[in-house]
């Protein structure tokens, strides 16, 4: 037998045995503590595992990643902000930063955008769940899977040689000569090109969480509207919008940030050349390829601070929220 | 042009005049065995000071092996360390990645625990690397170390050796800067081959109908795209500019905007400027259909320089030797460098000092090893002793490599990581913008002040 099986079984019995443990030794411990304090102690005691991770697993990595971003390539000298201006002064991480920004404003307002009419649209029609289907698909392919099939999509051979690129064979059918996709790089086209690979895997996420958000509209609501005359655009702009706003938000922000990590496509697809270079390719790049652990630490830190601003308005929004209530 | 620095010790021997790798010449044509010497396991279980025993221990165990090759060259591989799993009763657990630099820096980030024993390293910078972070073994108490030195080329030996201590070995080497044709299209040139460029010049302009373009280039290679341009260029600066420049450059004693250097990179230019299918084709074909268009009717270019390896890729694989297509070396630029050869090579080393891996390494570097693993036709051998090449070509190359008036070793291999990936970079940048080259190396340059310093 397989002594990984083995451990297998000890971890699916013992992790919940230990929970359960855990739990009865943190009673035992409560009947120590005077009745009236039972209450403010309880909440920390069932708290503290998850806190010890949230410590040992990202507290500690955060703090230790910041140190390295200001100690040289093998971590074993101070080097001040060097590290930091190299970030902001390097042509490849300066385009990385650009790119960054191109990713974060179209992917969000693509996926958005386009989650939310198909959400709406679909709402409207009998094979609902069939198009839903079809447009979820693609985010449970890997985006390693993803980026090949789009590989595939955008192959290029010389003109006059048969075309093996789906998009160029297509065009080729027309009359029309290839167009190296991947390698243009004017105003961003290749870039944009990821984008919208990344936008075909996420918008089918958008639109199933901002469409759950729909049925949630009380239909008597709309139906109000409906006798007291709107019209449709008007339903939707003064109802259906106002009341997907919370939902548009969250769905928002977390396209954000998955702009901002955009790693997989870019790594797989041209690995940051010919201009596409995001940050977190930039990033591996320094640790894994280079490894330079000072350059790669500023570079995470970077984004790290870049994605704070959004978590930080993502949670007092969710605070205005819960206190509405 | 610069002269090099008597300092530099470890320059000098590289370039030394030498015979690099004895190879075809029937001096030997029977390469002498030898038995895998195995390590005296200590108390501990640890080989504290292994003596080479001449006949084979059972010292059984196992081995943790990883390196790039997957397919048929990790058959051939396998195939060769097989004689010795049967004498020594260890068992390999060998592991192919393409992502080897990954593996290895993030083992080595997480304290050295879960390094294999003994694995293939990307080149000689990533080695000094993990030399300098204190992960690789002195191979000095696994090997036979003065029957090593005096069957491997001392530049080879001086190359895998970081701080006087000696840590990675070389399994196999290859010729690069070929220039590669197919002897239907432009006649039989084993005979006529251009000596010098200017030769080379004529025949390619005498030749120029005989397909679409002069050259073949394609330098897509995933995450490591980039690299095959840099042998091209490295041909054209060693050629050129010389040995001594050439290793200066590599040092980082050399600027890239240096005006050698700018001359070599419009050279490059040149090429980029006259290959099949221009610079779509080059950035995104893989580099291992760079050749195909050569076997095409109507063929799509004349000729195409690459290493010797590139035989066992893309269309070449399909085609015969000799009759389909042959090569010729380098033509001279600068006469004084004629004969000038760059060569690479499978660098291995060893993470933890167990018996076994001490023994494998031992043997890998044998006669008998060597032997075994060149007669499959895709490898050269690093060790003096081995001759047994299984065809003309191969023998030919090694002819390259023992006849070589000076011998380099690839330079991007050579220059810090940091370096390297801007190199790689850089390359991509001046095919896709042949206008923005004096900013691509006035942006080499602040890479290269920096990257050299923390190395």
């Amino acid at each position: 037998m397989d002594p990984r099986l083995g451990t297998a079984l000890v971890v699916l019995i013992g992790i919940p045995a230990v929970l359960v443990g855990y739990i009865f030794l943190s009673e035992q411990v409560l009947r120590g503590v005077p009745e009236r304090r039972r209450g403010r102690v309880r909440p920390w005691l069932w708290l503290a595992p998850m806190l010890g991770f949230l410590i040992v697993f990202l507290v500690y990595p955060t703090i230790g990643t910041f140190i390295d971003s200001l100690k040289d390539q093998l971590g074993t000298k101070f080097v001040g902000l060097a590290n930091y201006s190299f970030v902001f002064s390097d042509p490849d991480t300066l385009g990385a930063i650009k790119n960054n920004v191109i990713w974060l404003v179209l992917l969000t307002a693509l996926t958005v955008g386009l989650g939310l009419v198909i959400a709406v649209l679909v709402d409207r029609v009998r094979y609902e769940s069939v198009a839903k289907s079809i447009i979820f698909m693609p985010l449970a392919i890997s985006a390693t899977a993803a980026s090949v099939i789009w590989l595939f999509m955008f192959a290029y051979q010389p003109a006059g040689t048969p075309q093996d690129g789906t998009l160029n064979a297509m065009l080729a059918a027309v009359g029309v000569g290839p167009v190296p996709w991947l390698t243009v790089s004017d105003f961003s086209f290749n870039t944009i090109l990821l984008v919208l690979v990344m936008a075909w895997t996420w918008t089918g996420f958008c639109m199933v969480i901002i469409s759950s958000a729909l049925k949630g509209i009380s239909p008597e609501l709309i139906e109000a509207a409906r006798v007291d005359g709107a019209s449709e655009l008007q339903v939707f702009r003064r109802i259906t919008l106002p009341l997907l706003m919370p939902t548009l938000f969250v769905v928002g922000t977390t396209m954000v940030i998955t702009a901002l990590k955009a790693f997989d496509i870019v790594y797989v697809m041209t690995n940051g050349n010919f201009d596409t270079q995001v940050i977190a390719n930039a990033m591996i790049e320094q640790l894994f390829t280079n490894g330079d652990f000072g350059k790669g630490s500023a570079l995470a830190i970077v984004l790290m601070i870049a994605i704070i601003p959004i978590m930080a308005l993502n949670i007092r929004r969710f605070q205005a929220q819960e206190e509405m209530r | 042009m610069r002269s090099p620095s008597s300092s530099m010790g470890r320059l000098a021997a590289i370039t030394a005049t030498a015979a690099i790798v004895a190879a075809a010449c029937g001096s030997s044509a029977t390469a002498t065995p030898t038995a895998p010497p195995t390590g005296t396991p200590g108390p501990s279980g640890v080989v504290s000071s292994p003596t080479a025993t001449p006949a084979p221990t059972k010292i059984g165990g196992s081995v943790s092996v990883l390196a790039v090759w997957g397919g048929s060259e990790q058959q051939q591989f396998l195939a060769m360390i097989k004689p010795w799993e049967d004498a020594t009763g260890v068992t390999v657990n060998y592991t192919g990645t393409r992502d080897e630099p990954t593996v290895l820096t993030t083992a080595i980030a997480a304290g050295g625990s879960s390094l294999p024993d003994i694995a293939g390293l990307p080149g000689p910078a990533q080695m000094i690397q993990y030399a300098n972070a204190g992960q690789l073994q002195d191979l000095s108490s696994a090997l036979d170390l003065p029957s090593y030195k005096a069957n491997t080329p001392a530049s080879l030996v001086d190359l895998g050796t970081v701080g006087g201590k000696l840590v990675g070995i070389f399994l196999d080497v290859s010729a690069k800067g070929q220039i590669w044709y197919d002897p239907k299209v432009v006649g039989d040139l084993s005979t006529t081959a251009p000596k010098t460029w200017t030769d080379f010049q004529t025949l390619m302009t005498t030749d120029a109908s005989k397909a679409a373009d002069p050259w073949c280039l394609s330098v897509s290679s995933g995450a490591a795209s980039g690299w095959p341009a840099t042998d091209v260029l490295e041909s054209f600066v060693l050629h050129t500019q010389g040995p001594d420049y050439y290793n200066n450059w590599w040092a980082g004693k050399v600027k890239w905007t240096d005006p050698g250097m700018l001359a070599d990179w419009q050279q490059f230019g040149q090429m980029v400027a006259t290959s099949y299918g221009g610079a779509n084709r080059i950035l995104t074909a893989d580099f291992s259909t760079a050749g195909d268009p050569l076997f095409t009717t109507p063929p799509g270019c004349l000729f195409l320089h690459e290493a010797s390896f590139i035989t066992g890729l893309g269309q070449f694989a399909k085609e015969t030797k000799l009759t389909d297509y042959n090569f010729f070396p380098f033509p001279s630029i600068t006469d004084q460098y004629a004969g000038a050869v760059e060569g690479a090579g499978d660098l291995f080393g060893m993470f933890h000092n167990t018996p076994q891996a001490a023994s494998l390494m031992n043997y890998l570097v044998s006669a008998q090893a060597q032997s075994l693993f060149v007669s499959g036709g895709e490898f050269l051998s690093a060790n003096k002793q081995v001759a047994n090449y299984p065809n003309a070509m191969n023998q030919q190359l090694g002819a390259i490599l023992s006849g070589a008036t000076s011998f380099v070793f690839d330079a991007s291999d050579q220059m810090p990581t940091a370096m390297q990936t801007a190199f790689y970079k850089a390359l991509l940048s001046y095919i896709q913008h042949p206008d923005q080259l004096s900013s691509i190396l006035s942006n080499l340059d602040s890479v290269q002040a920096s990257a050299y310093t923390t190395q």
